[in-house]
């Protein structure tokens, strides 16, 4: 399932969401990114965060479907917020479920890594002294394409 | 005037410094998207950037695209910076 909203999500609650996956299950890897202080400028004070709408679904769509190929994948979760956010902010969650743990690492992983180099989602940082839309990083690039070796 | 028309978007850095979110445009005479692209940096002034040194993703109908793909009538091109979310 795939949310993309303004409001707040409880990872507590999607966790438990996820252990509702069936007795095949025994393993879940989830990642959650929070709104850190420094990023390309320092003394970020906020985020805003703008997507394609409806394109932005239909490519994470494609990543769960790409993960539960690769993968034993037996339920996966995405949220990603966008709008203002403030330092600490929860951003994104990913969680798979999957039998065994290297392939619920993995499939959160590569949807993680894969979600960052290719669904429409911009970030702008926001400090004292101004914003700034964020660029993107040869590493997070990098960090996609190494999934496709 | 002619019913042969694209929709055409912008996103983010591109959609604030062009001031412009969305356009409708009249595609007779255009075979690929990087032909639209290169008649809107034509325009020049901000719009100069769309064919300058700092790349410029495509999608159409909402799935990427390379500036040599064909572009119809009735299609949602998009143009906007390399994506930065998570």
């Amino acid at each position: 399932m795939i949310s993309i909203q303004t409001e707040d999500f409880d990872a507590g609650a999607e966790y438990l969401a996820l252990r509702d996956s069936g007795a095949g299950t025994g393993a879940i890897a989830s990642f959650t990114g929070l709104v850190r202080d420094s990023g390309d400028t320092q003394d970020v004070s906020g985020l805003f965060l703008e997507h394609y709408p409806g394109m932005t679904e239909q490519v994470i769509a494609s990543l769960i479907e790409e993960a539960s190929q690769r993968w034993d994948v037996r339920k996966a979760r995405v949220i990603h917020r966008v709008g203002q956010l403030q330092l600490q902010d929860q951003i994104v969650f990913v969680g798979v479920c999957s039998a065994h743990r290297a392939d619920a690492f993995a499939a959160c992983q590569f949807i993680m890594d894969a979600l960052k180099t290719s669904a429409p989602f911009w970030k702008k940082e926001l400090s004292e002294t101004g914003e700034h839309w964020v660029e993107q990083k040869a590493s997070d690039v990098a960090r996609g394409e190494a999934w496709n070796k | 005037m002619t019913d042969k028309t694209v929709t055409v978007r912008f996103f983010a850095r591109l959609r604030e410094e062009l001031g412009t979110e969305q356009l409708t445009l009249a595609i007779s005479g255009h075979q690929t998207v990087g032909d639209l692209l290169a008649e809107l940096a034509g325009r020049g002034g901000p719009w100069a950037q769309l064919q300058g040194d700092q790349p410029v993703m495509i999608a159409i109908n909402q799935a990427m695209a390379k500036s040599s793909a064909p572009i119809r009538a009735g299609d949602e091109v998009a143009f906007f910076p390399p994506v930065t979310g998570g």
